[in-house]
């Protein structure tokens, strides 16, 4: 490996034989960059899948009223369901064992302002708890607590995006808003993973929204959080017997498909993880055969190479090489040529995929691909192993053979 | 220098096994320049190339410089080739994608002699063919007759105890022949055992004894006397 002459000797013949070295080069190197854009690609396709199912915790159930489809009990079918403070109080309390935590949620959209400067928000009515089931990441100040609720505080807590619209560089802490005619003193700022939308909300206490819009009791909807422990089963359980619940309670037929609309998470998530598992053995099945390709087009050319050398190792044999010498000559060749093919292509596949970043994610969903390096320079060391194998096989086959033979070859 | 005693060698072809040495004694001292003749399918190459160690033997024993050489490993042979002898051939065999000089290095590297010393080696072996001034051509560069001289060169740069010769004119005119040929005789005069397989008479009677070979034995030995060039 280390002898000098042979290499000399290596690149003597590398030189004087381009078009073999590029082909036999070209090939690795095509091979490891479609093997390394396939699976940063597919990488990408998942970042965008987890982005835009990352903002929500994974045990929510959300609960929403709409129009039945069915007469019932003496109402009319189309009658518009309303979820209440009450049904708030009574899932609680009925379902205390499975539930972690449970806030509802009233939405509104309205012109906010500070100073000179205002601007139309989305505003929700939540309870503290909607914190953990959004995520919400609270930069500075708090969220919205108990005594907000119980008070009714006008107390705001802005997005990331809000507190740039308005403040800027000002800190927003203990500052007022204006919104629907009123001040509001801002007490947080938070931010999102769920993105930009996520960051330009406004959250405020429920009950204070409440008070606003005419004193109402309704709640648009009810999202709980349930104990992962009871699993996937116990949550298609649980999500049945709270549509039952309210069901009866609101005296819609059992049958009405509509009334109640229960919609979760785990549901949504599974269904994604099924998708992106499909996806994801599809892009190992390809880039194994893409690989394997690679490796095949390699013994082709490492098959053809030695044959068409052939005579010239009857003559190296003639003139004194053992036959340990012709298979470390062969050998060394093809090993030096793939690697650096193999690293050139990774070089060039690893640019690539880096120089995308988010530019596909609108057109294709591919965010910010890549490729785990190690990964990568694996599946590049696997690539001039079975190289240098398929090599192997035939050049110690040509070292053997008596040199007259190869040396009768026309 | 070598002894051949009741040498037998047969090719397996297909299911049919063809007898092409049929017992061969045959000895060379040192310094001797003997042509092996006879008709194509006589066995003349296949004794030379057994006594060049491209091929093995069947039955018999063969020594050179003492050595026997029997079933040898490849590694083995090839050592002995690189360290006893020389091969000149009809079709020149030099590597088509190496200059003359690299062509003549090639022996010197195996013998894992230092790059700077096997360059001005073989220098000076193309030197003494007369084709210093042609080191740095390909092969398909030079005429038939140059190939021929740097094969020569490159057999003797090993300094070799035997140099063999199969056919070497077989792919030059007559001028050309009779150059090589002299370059030959120059070498064996300097002391050098050379064995040419031919089958032309012009050629045989520049050489010191001639063997004549027919259905795999020899049934003519004698010493001639050199036609000197």
């Amino acid at each position: 490996m280390f002898d000098k002459d042979r290499w000399i000797e290596i690149f003597e013949t590398i030189k004087k034989n381009k078009l073999r070295t590029f082909l036999a080069g070209f090939t690795v190197a095509l091979g490891i960059f479609i093997f390394i854009m396939l699976f940063g690609l597919a990488n990408g396709l998942e970042n965008t899948f987890e982005k835009y199912f990352k903002d929500d915790q994974l045990n929510t159930i959300w609960i929403n009223g709409s129009r039945t489809s069915k007469p019932y009990a003496g109402y009319e079918s189309n009658r518009r369901i309303r979820l209440k403070n009450e049904d708030l109080e009574d899932i609680q309390n009925k379902y205390d064992f499975f539930i972690k935590g449970l806030t509802p949620r009233i939405t509104i959209s309205s012109e906010v302002g500070y100073k000179l400067k205002s601007n139309n928000y989305t505003v929700r009515g939540v309870g503290p708890h909607h914190q953990f089931n959004e995520l919400t990441v609270i930069m500075n100040g708090r969220y919205i607590n108990e005594a907000d609720i119980f008070n009714k505080e006008r107390n705001v807590v802005i997005g990331r995006l809000v507190k740039q619209d308005l403040f800027g560089s000002e800190n927003a802490i203990g500052k007022y808003v204006n919104g629907g005619g009123r001040s509001w003193k801002v007490v947080g700022v938070f931010q999102d993973d769920g993105g930009d939308n996520e960051e330009r909300m406004i959250y405020c206490s429920y009950t204070t929204l409440q008070s606003i819009l005419k004193s109402s009791d309704e709640v648009d909807q009810i999202i709980i959080s349930y104990n992962p422990e009871i699993g996937y089963e116990g949550a298609i359980e649980f999500e049945k017997n709270i549509k039952k619940y309210l069901k009866s309670k609101k005296k819609i037929d059992p049958n009405d498909p509509k009334g109640i609309s229960i919609r979760s998470a785990s549901n949504d998530m599974q269904q994604n993880e099924q998708f992106s598992s499909a996806l994801n053995y599809m892009i190992i099945f390809i880039g194994i055969g893409t690989l394997l390709a690679g490796i095949i087009g390699i013994s082709n050319i490492m098959v053809f190479v030695i044959k068409e050398r052939n005579k010239e190792f009857g003559i190296r044999k003639a003139i004194g090489a053992t036959p340990n010498s012709i298979i470390a000559l062969v050998l060394q060749e093809s090993i030096f040529i793939t690697t650096i093919s193999g690293y050139v292509g990774l070089f060039f596949g690893v640019l690539l995929l880096s120089s995308i970043g988010d530019k596909l994610e609108k057109t294709y969903f591919i965010t910010d691909p890549y490729v785990d390096f190690n990964f990568a320079v694996s599946a590049t060391i696997m690539l001039v192993f079975f190289g240098a194998l398929a090599g192997y096989l035939p050049a110690k086959k040509a070292a053997m053979i008596k040199p007259i033979k190869a040396l009768n070859e026309k | 220098m070598i002894r051949i005693k009741n040498l037998h060698k047969s090719y397996e072809i297909g299911s049919n096994s063809l007898h092409v040495l049929k017992g061969i004694d045959f000895n060379v001292s040192e310094g001797e320049l003997v042509a092996i003749m006879g008709s194509s399918g006589s066995g003349k190459s296949t004794l030379l190339n057994i006594i060049g160690m491209l091929d093995n033997y069947d039955n018999g024993s063969y020594e050179l410089d003492n050595i026997l050489i029997k079933d040898l490993d490849e590694t083995k042979a090839a050592n002995y080739r690189n360290k006893f002898l020389g091969f000149v051939f009809q079709s020149f065999n030099l590597i088509n994608y190496k200059s003359a000089v690299e062509n003549v290095i090639l022996p010197l590297y195996y013998q894992g002699i230092k790059r700077r010393e096997r360059e001005k080696i073989a220098l000076e072996y193309l030197d003494n063919v007369g084709l210093k001034n042609w080191a740095s051509h390909l092969p398909s560069e030079l005429s038939g007759g140059q190939k021929q001289r740097v094969a020569i060169a490159r057999a003797m740069v090993s300094k070799p105890k035997v140099l063999l010769a199969d056919e070497p004119t077989g792919a030059l005119d007559s001028k050309t022949s009779t150059e090589v040929m002299s370059l030959i005789q120059e070498i064996n005069n300097s002391g050098k055992t050379i064995l040419v397989v031919t089958h032309e008479e012009d050629i045989a009677k520049m050489c010191k004894r001639v063997v004549r070979l027919k259905d795999g034995v020899i049934v003519d030995d004698k010493k001639i006397n050199q036609k000197v060039l």
